[in-house]
């Protein structure tokens, strides 16, 4: 039993490893462009004129309160009855980066409520321009502040990348699911397998950003607490 | 819209799912929290195991280790059982983290002062650190409620018959994916909404008056 | 003509009216020095000057601009107006080099080679050269409070508003801070908010007693410490003086 389980994960390696490839594509995609929304809807939320915040906050609200396998459906499925037809890859894209845009806007935005208004003042004593006091002055602050957040929210959307598996996204999970319906016998180390090629993935984000915090941290002055 | 009764059929089950995980998530995160910050060495290093390896990997992962892996060494679970267990002892890890959290928010001095008063590590835990830490995690608390309740949907994959199942099944049969779907996305966001909602009440009802209106937010210049 | 003119400035917040109707004028390297209790309005007059709160009502002119006039390119005329804040509000994750010469690179254009020596020969002029490379948050309240100073002269401004600039340090730093301005007096117009009476009485050519968000009295140290005109300055200069001494 446990030889055949063995047997089966070993003959399935290079299939696997071809769904991480996917794994890792679509998590890389999905978190630069949800970082680069997230960043700018923050700013348009903390610094936009009405009703530009309120429209944010809407946004925010109703992504944050559906699950990201409804959102797929309705991007995969729903859009293609309407006779827009995404390719599944890019179907996945969309969703993750809707739904993790709406949490990154919070953990930036909690960043940016973090620099004190001084900082703001003093800019703009010093004859700086509100986009020069934004991009010299705020954001330096407030991209320090959001790494623990932002790690969090990376390998959020790593784990959840492979919900994409339900709109027929070949990424690792899916590979799990056609070997079980292959090949049921000793399923078991194959998921057991793909749970550590996620592990794996998990741990050295959150290490190698912990890194990139501590390396950036400015000397003496907090930059904790911010979710 | 004759095909809303199925629906909603499946609302229970999404509902005790929900509720059955965070009450038992809640229990288990509790004990694993407390056991990361007063726990000797090796309970605390079982405890940030259990907190990696959970929080390390997809939940669909663990719910397709459950149902489908386990059997292999003669566990056998129905998929309603599967998922109870599933979504307990995942959102146990996420609850765990926040409520450690909580617990080394509350100064030291607090335990220091239980114990100048002759209480016992554990009395002290009970009446001084956990009454202040548990309401401090509120807000997040409510966080995990929400990302449970969302990510009960995925039990589908397990054979479940929560909401999501009974979507699915009304849009491959209809192929009217985007009216189905939305009406799914609906009732979810009625029920964050409420939840939500409910949450904030019971936090400002049993708010302590100064204390925990703000996280603190990065210390400030000096 | 005077440098800086301010014409009846009226500030409210709600229904709360915290300047009603100041004027005065400062003229070229003149000092000027703010006293009068708490909460009279003397921070808001300053943020009223270089429009970083603008008044509701009023005019402030600069070297014969309007401030107050809507059109006026504030980013240019805040590069003449240095700032000094009553919490340092040095820029966080920048060194005490970076602060001082940001303004220079980035507002004046400067070659970062150039604005980078500059920035080190004020540090130096107010005595901090060893800490051009450490961040706020390695610094003293006192060597902020210099980096602030130093911040602002680089900007080679005609003017410095300072906001309480010791209010916040322990006593055994603030020396070192007034002996930094009064280096300055001079060199440069000044128009200081202070508590620092014995500062004010050696330093300024003029002292304004402010209460109410009124102007009370105004006058050289001489005739506002000996025999000021009203009851009520004579009333608050004894009771502060007996606070903190009498130089």
């Amino acid at each position: 039993m446990v030889l055949l389980g063995i047997n089966n994960l070993i003959n399935n390696l290079p299939f696997l490893f071809e769904g991480l490839g996917v794994t890792i594509l679509l998590t890389l995609i999905s978190v630069a462009l949800a970082t680069l929304f997230g960043i700018l809807l923050a700013m348009g939320r903390c610094y936009g004129r009405q009703p530009l915040p309120f429209i944010i906050y809407i946004y925010e609200k109703v992504f944050r309160g559906l699950p990201l396998l409804v959102i797929f459906f309705l991007i995969y499925f729903g859009l293609s009855q309407q006779g827009i037809h995404l390719k599944a890859f890019y179907a996945a894209v969309i969703g993750l980066v809707l739904h993790s845009t709406a949490y990154q806007i919070q953990i930036f935005r909690s960043a940016i409520s973090a620099v004190p208004d001084g900082q703001k003042t003093a800019a703009m004593s010093l004859g700086m321009s509100k986009l020069k006091t934004i991009y010299y002055i705020i954001t330096p602050q407030v991209l320090r502040f959001s790494i623990p957040g932002w790690s969090n929210e990376f390998t959020i959307l790593l784990k959840d990348s492979s919900i994409a598996f339900s709109i027929g996204v070949v990424e690792l999970m899916a590979r799990g699911d056609a070997i079980n319906s292959m090949n049921p016998e000793g399923i078991l180390y194959v998921l057991l397998f793909i749970a550590f090629l996620y592990f794996i993935l998990v741990f050295s984000i959150n290490r190698g950003l912990n890194y990139l915090e501590k390396r950036y941290r400015i000397s003496g002055y907090a930059a904790t607490s911010v979710r | 819209m004759q095909s809303l009764p199925q629906i909603l059929e499946g609302v229970p089950v999404t509902l005790l799912l929900t509720f059955f995980s965070i009450s038992v998530g809640f229990c288990i995160g509790l004990l694993l929290a407390l056991g990361r910050v007063y726990g000797k060495k090796a309970i605390s290093y079982g405890c940030i195991v259990y907190l990696e390896i959970f929080r390390g990997t997809p939940l669909l992962v663990q719910l397709f280790i459950i149902y489908y892996g386990l059997p292999a060494v003669g566990i056998i679970f129905s998929p309603i059982i599967a998922a109870l267990i599933g979504l307990s002892l995942n959102s146990a890890a996420y609850q765990a983290e926040y409520l450690r959290g909580s617990i080394q928010a509350i100064p030291s001095s607090q335990m220091i002062a239980g114990r100048t008063l002759g209480m016992t590590r554990l009395q002290s835990i009970r009446t001084v650190i956990l009454p202040q830490a548990l309401r401090i995690s509120i807000p997040a608390w409510s966080n995990e409620l929400i990302y449970l309740l969302k990510y009960t949907s995925i039990v589908v994959y397990i054979q479940v018959r929560d909401l999501t199942f009974q979507a699915k099944d009304i849009a491959s049969h209809s192929s009217r994916y985007l009216e189905t779907f939305l009406v799914v996305a609906l009732i979810y966001l009625l029920f964050t909404f409420v939840f939500s909602e409910i949450v904030d009440r019971v936090e400002k009802h049993v708010r302590i008056p100064g204390i925990g209106l703000t996280q603190t937010v990065a210390k400030r210049n000096a | 003509m005077h440098m800086l003119e301010v014409k009846e400035i009226h500030k409210s917040y709600g229904s709360c009216e915290v300047l009603k109707g100041i004027s005065f004028t400062v003229d070229k390297d003149e000092t000027k020095v703010i006293i009068g209790t708490s909460g009279t309005g003397k921070s808001t007059l300053l943020k009223c000057i270089n429009q970083i709160d603008p008044p509701d009502k009023g005019e402030v002119w600069l070297d014969g601009e309007e401030l107050t006039n809507l059109s006026t390119d504030m980013n240019r005329i805040r590069q003449k107006i240095g700032f000094v804040f009553q919490d340092f509000n040095l820029f966080n994750h920048l060194t005490a080099l970076q602060n001082v010469s940001i303004g220079l690179e980035k507002v004046k254009k400067i070659e970062k080679e150039k604005a980078k020596a500059r920035a080190f020969d004020e540090l130096k002029n107010v005595g901090l050269e060893k800490q051009a490379g450490q961040y706020p948050a390695q610094l003293s309240g006192g060597q902020k409070q210099r980096v602030g100073i130093a911040r602002a002269l680089a900007m080679d401004p005609v003017i410095i508003l300072f906001d309480e600039p010791t209010s916040a340090l322990d006593p055994e730093l603030i020396g070192d801070v007034l002996d930094v301005m009064k280096s300055l007096a001079g060199k440069v117009a000044m128009l200081i908010v202070t508590h620092e009476m014995g500062f004010a009485r050696n330093v300024a050519d003029e002292i304004i007693f402010m209460e109410g968000g009124n102007i009370i009295e105004s006058g050289s140290p001489e005739k506002m410490f000996n025999n000021a005109n009203k009851e009520r300055t004579r009333e608050f200069l004894g009771r502060i003086s007996c606070l903190y001494g009498k130089e």
